[in-house]
């Protein structure tokens, strides 16, 4: 502690949730409850029992799932018993083949989109399979199965209640506000004791983290309903239930659906995320690689989420942005042609597997299933790679490292460090006087208390500091790209799609790649932050320069400027409000990117929750760093978002 | 009970949280800008009146005029803060929710000024919407929805989607669906005012021949003048929440009651919206000339014929009964007369 630090006053704090966790599942509440196994009563606290029923039924519903697609017999257990199956050897089911799933994903796909997407949907499911990530791809994918569909119902519901009830709303907004700065570790921790370990966790850490952005989106498309549609439903009779789903949520389709797609995002990051805590997968084997500092393994576990991911992205989009068709007076044929050629498939699919049984003798049928490791690997090539990398480039990439640690890094960690915690108080409270006025600095007076007053203020800052360092460096790369992109239509076009793409990549899988040439230093997490924080700052820039109106782009042009200073005049100015927003987001992502960066090891907040995961008292620390990082978010966020509205309102661009 | 349909008396709407109170305390004599100081804005200020069976009331005003909050008191999409609204004798504001989705089903349709079609359904669908929410079977409702495309004339165009029309096919389509559960009372909120001026005037006729056939009692709000001239049986022009009169076209023409009245006729083409009824002369009806006019004729169509005349003119009604008498010099007081540039 150096001078002019806190005390850690809220030291305390931590113990207290942890006491408060143990008394909630230990001994608040003893009821009765009916003992299915053992055929007797027993005496269990409330929320002990409310756990153990959520995980019995989420594990039930990830099985089933996972039984359809990989084969198995604990669903038909599930309601029968091992007897029976014992007795009936029919009811071992197999699992669907490879084949059935890859075409069905086709179809559905070229349902959604047309011959394009089915095309990708294909391949990438033939990939998968020939490289022999099938099974973990379909635990992965039975996991967002369950997951997904469970937070929008969730997500949608909440939305619902919030737009019909102001004090939902209100009471939700805090949750919501803080949730979208919270790093995703940070609930890992209290799940695990709440739920233990294991996949089913996974799906509940998952829904809380994606039902968030689901109510936003949800609110955001209700509330865009025009009035006069609310009053025509009104006025043809609809009672609340029949205005609710026959008008609003139809009308709200595709923000609404927008809403599934962010579900899906956020699942895919979970997916990989909820590996720490046993959920099985590509994420689990992402893991054990990059622990093994297996590149190889890791870039193809990686690719492959990475892929699904893509392909469930653009589905979603590809739905969302779906016109209903009208199927008035169209033919049997030509309303079910999907479904029979599914049907045809599945035959198809069913007939190769059994001919491929004779085939391959072995041991492996090929065309029912892949296994794991009998694909083809391009491990060892990446490998020998980044071996060829480091024998050949080390000098560099080290002078660069020391260089960087060295001349950079250091000095503005330590001025980070030097700078007292009551100097750093006074420097954020006057920039939210100075923006927002008292209101906003008390807000950020608060949330800057809350750090100062935990015992890791020293650890915040070090997080800050590399958030910084990130944003800093985003900020320009993406400025500039995103400027010089923006010159002309089509590359303005390729760089958003460029980055539609990169912010589809589960989070953890940028850290694949900067493993791999800059090994584990502090040089990779902040390449790694740099690469994340880009995205919104390059998307932010195009998107803000284009909404200038064209008529003032009209008028400067006739003004007779030229085209650099119609940008600085008229462009940059407009639009800066836009990027603002843009800052906002890549400050968010680097934050997010430096507490995942604790994985390769870091020393700041992220490390500490990384640690509290193993801790038997993990769940208070790891739930109150996290809620430290996410008030870091939330400072800047408050700042931005005040200095926005009044810019807006001030230009007149609301 | 006479045979008005709907009657308002002493209706008030008043928006903000003090609005209540305010309007007790104030004892009927509401002054919007004392009101606003407290921070109440009032929508409809003291509306009493009555439409009559199968009578077309066009309310007039500009933006803010309270014109289209009056409308939505009567179709009770809002609540009037005090007063009462009478539909068919029904104490409109006595009627619970479900008495209310009741008449909403049964007695009344409206049309909205951006056109609020369903995006996700096709145009039938939009129209036979408010049957299947009645809870008709799908496929009744899809052959009534069908009678009333053809009605409004979008026949070959009944599965397209809204976003595939025009506005003023959009339009037909809201028209539709209002009429599909054939309501008595037909509420219209600015419905031409989105579309261009060709397509409006198409829609007015149309609408006109629309009524003439089904005779619904219709309250029509417009910020246009001359479209309230052109379909009104009786025209109710607000300002500030005020009806500030209530007369029929000609009435308003010949006799504005206020200087805000006056202005919005000046313009207007007398001899295109007066018939020889409202300015003939009926006690003298002796020494006419030979020349004899309906008494529904427009003055802009007879008057060629009168000022060719030294005396008089006999004009008769259906009957080839004479009922009243009009001078040369009438028409051309009437229509170059009283106007404020005319010295």
């Amino acid at each position: 502690m150096s001078f002019g630090d806190c005390p850690p006053l809220l030291g305390w704090l931590p113990i207290w949730i942890n006491d408060s966790l143990f008394f909630l599942m230990n001994e608040w509440l003893p009821m009765e409850f009916w003992n299915e196994d053992t055929q007797s009563y027993k005496t269990r606290p409330l929320v002990l029992q409310i756990t153990r029923e959520i995980t019995s039924v989420m594990t039930f519903l990830i099985e089933l799932i996972r039984d359809i697609l990989l084969g198995g017999l604990k669903t038909i257990v599930a309601f029968t018993s091992w007897d029976f199956v014992g007795s009936n050897s029919w009811a071992k089911m197999p699992g669907l083949p490879w084949t059935i799933v890859a075409a069905g994903a086709a179809i559905l796909a070229y349902q959604l989109s047309g011959k394009g997407l089915a095309l990708f949907a294909g391949l990438v499911m033939v990939y998968i399979s020939i490289f022999g990530q099938w099974k973990p791809s379909m635990q992965t994918l039975s996991f967002i199965l369950v997951a997904a569909p469970l937070s929008f119902i969730f997500g949608l519901g909440l939305g619902i209640a919030a737009f019909k009830n102001k004090r939902v709303e209100k009471a939700l907004y805090p949750i919501l506000l803080v949730m979208q700065t919270m790093p995703q570790y940070a609930v890992l921790v209290p799940a695990l004791v709440l739920f233990g370990v294991g996949d089913h966790a996974a799906v509940i850490i998952t829904m809380i983290v994606a039902v968030p952005p689901m109510i936003l989106l949800t609110l955001l498309g209700l509330r865009a309903v025009p009035p006069e549609v609310i009053e025509a439903g009104r006025m043809s009779g609809c009672n609340n239930w029949q205005l609710m789903f026959k008008v609003l949520i139809p009308t709200a389709r595709r923000d609404i659906l927008i809403g599934v797609n962010q579900v899906i995002m956020v699942c895919f990051s979970m997916a990989v995320i909820s590996a720490f805590i046993g959920a099985k997968g590509l994420g689990f084997n992402l893991l054990l690689a990059l622990n093994q500092l297996n590149i190889g393994l890791a870039l193809e576990a990686g690719l492959c989420i990475s892929l699904i991911a893509i392909l469930l992205d653009k589905m979603s989009l590809a739905w969302a942005n779906k016109q209903v068709d009208y199927f008035g007076n169209l033919s049997f044929y030509e309303r079910n042609k999907n479904a029979i050629y599914f049907g045809i498939a599945v035959f198809i699919g069913i007939i190769m597997a059994y001919l491929g049984s004779f085939y391959f003798k072995q041991g492996f049928n090929y065309l029912f299933e892949v296994p794991h490791n009998k694909g083809i690997s391009t491990a060892d090539f990446w490998n020998k790679g980044v071996d060829w990398i480091f024998d050949t480039f080390f000098v560099y990439i080290k002078a660069f490292n020391t260089w960087l640690i060295v001349e950079v890094l250091q000095p503005m960690r330590a001025l980070y460090l030097r700078m007292p915690a009551v100097a750093t108080l006074v420097l954020v409270v006057g920039a939210g006087y100075l923006i927002g006025g008292v209101r906003s600095a008390l807000v950020v007076c608060g949330l800057t208390l809350f750090i100062a007053l935990s015992p890791w203020w020293d650890r915040a800052l070090v997080t800050t500091y590399m958030a910084t360092f990130g944003v800093i460096v985003s900020c320009i790369i993406g400025f500039t790209v995103g400027t010089l992109c923006f010159q002309n239509k089509h590359s303005a076009n390729f760089m958003l799609g460029v980055c539609d793409i990169f912010q589809t990549f589960p989070s953890f899988v940028y850290l694949i790649p900067v493993m791999m040439l800059f090994g584990i230093t502090d040089t990779s997490v902040l390449i790694a932050v740099i690469v994340y924080a880009t995205i919104p700052a390059t998307r932010y820039t195009i998107e803000g320069l284009r909404s200038v109106p064209t008529a003032l782009h009209d008028a400067a042009t006739m003004s007779g400027v030229n085209k650099f200073q119609r940008l600085t005049k008229i462009e940059f100015p407009l639009a800066f409000p836009h990027m603002m927003l843009g800052l906002n987001q890549t400050i968010v992502f680097a934050l997010f990117m430096v507490i995942i960066g604790a994985f390769i090891g870091t020393e700041d907040l992220g490390q500490y929750i990384l640690k509290a995961l193993s801790d038997k008292n993990g769940a208070g620390i790891g739930l109150t760093l996290g809620i430290c990082v996410a008030f870091i978010g939330l400072i800047f966020d408050n700042l931005i978002r005040t200095y926005v509205q009044k810019r807006k309102k001030h230009l007149g661009i609301d | 009970m006479s045979n008005s349909v709907i009657k308002c008396e002493n209706v008030f709407k008043i928006f903000g949280a003090k609005a209540k109170k305010m309007l007790q305390d104030s004892n009927g004599n509401v002054d919007a800008k004392t009101f606003q100081e407290n921070g109440c804005i009032v929508g409809v200020n003291n509306a009493s009146f009555e439409v009559a069976k199968g009578e077309m009331l066009v309310v007039m005003g500009l933006s803010g005029s309270g014109k289209s909050t009056l409308l939505r008191c009567i179709s009770r999409l809002t609540d009037a803060t005090s007063g009462k609204i009478y539909i068919e004798g029904q104490d409109l504001l006595k009627l619970n929710n479900k008495e209310l989705i009741d008449l909403r089903r049964n007695k009344m349709g409206m049309v909205f000024q951006s056109f609020a079609l369903l995006p996700h359904k096709t145009v039938v669908e939009n129209i036979a919407f408010p049957l299947q929410i009645k809870g008709i079977e799908i496929e009744d409702s899809i052959s009534k929805a069908m009678d009333m495309v053809k009605l409004v004339g979008l026949e070959g165009r009944e599965n397209y989607f809204p976003r595939e029309l025009s506005g003023g096919q959009q339009q037909r389509v809201g028209i539709a669906r209002s009429l599909a559960v054939e309501p008595d009372i037909w509420f219209l909120d600015e419905p031409f005012s989105a579309l261009d001026p060709l397509i409006r005037k198409e829609m007015q006729d149309e609408f006109l021949r629309l009524q003439e056939k089904l005779q619904k009692t219709i309250m029509f709000i417009t910020h246009d003048f001359d479209e309230a001239l052109k379909l009104a049986d009786r025209i109710a022009i607000m300002k500030d929440g005020i009806i500030e009169q209530l007369d029929t076209p000609a009435n308003i023409v010949l006799n504005p009651s206020t200087e805000y009245v006056r202005k919005f006729t000046e313009e207007v083409p007398r001899e295109k919206v007066l018939l020889i009824e409202d300015v003939m002369d009926k006690s003298d009806i002796k020494d006419l000339s030979e020349l004899k006019v309906f008494k529904d004729e427009t003055i802009e169509n007879v008057a060629e014929k009168i000022l060719s005349q030294d005396k008089a003119v006999a004009v008769i009604d259906g009957n080839n009964k004479i009922v009243g008498s009009i001078n040369p010099t009438k028409i051309i007081n009437t229509v170059f007369g009283g106007r404020k540039n005319s010295n």
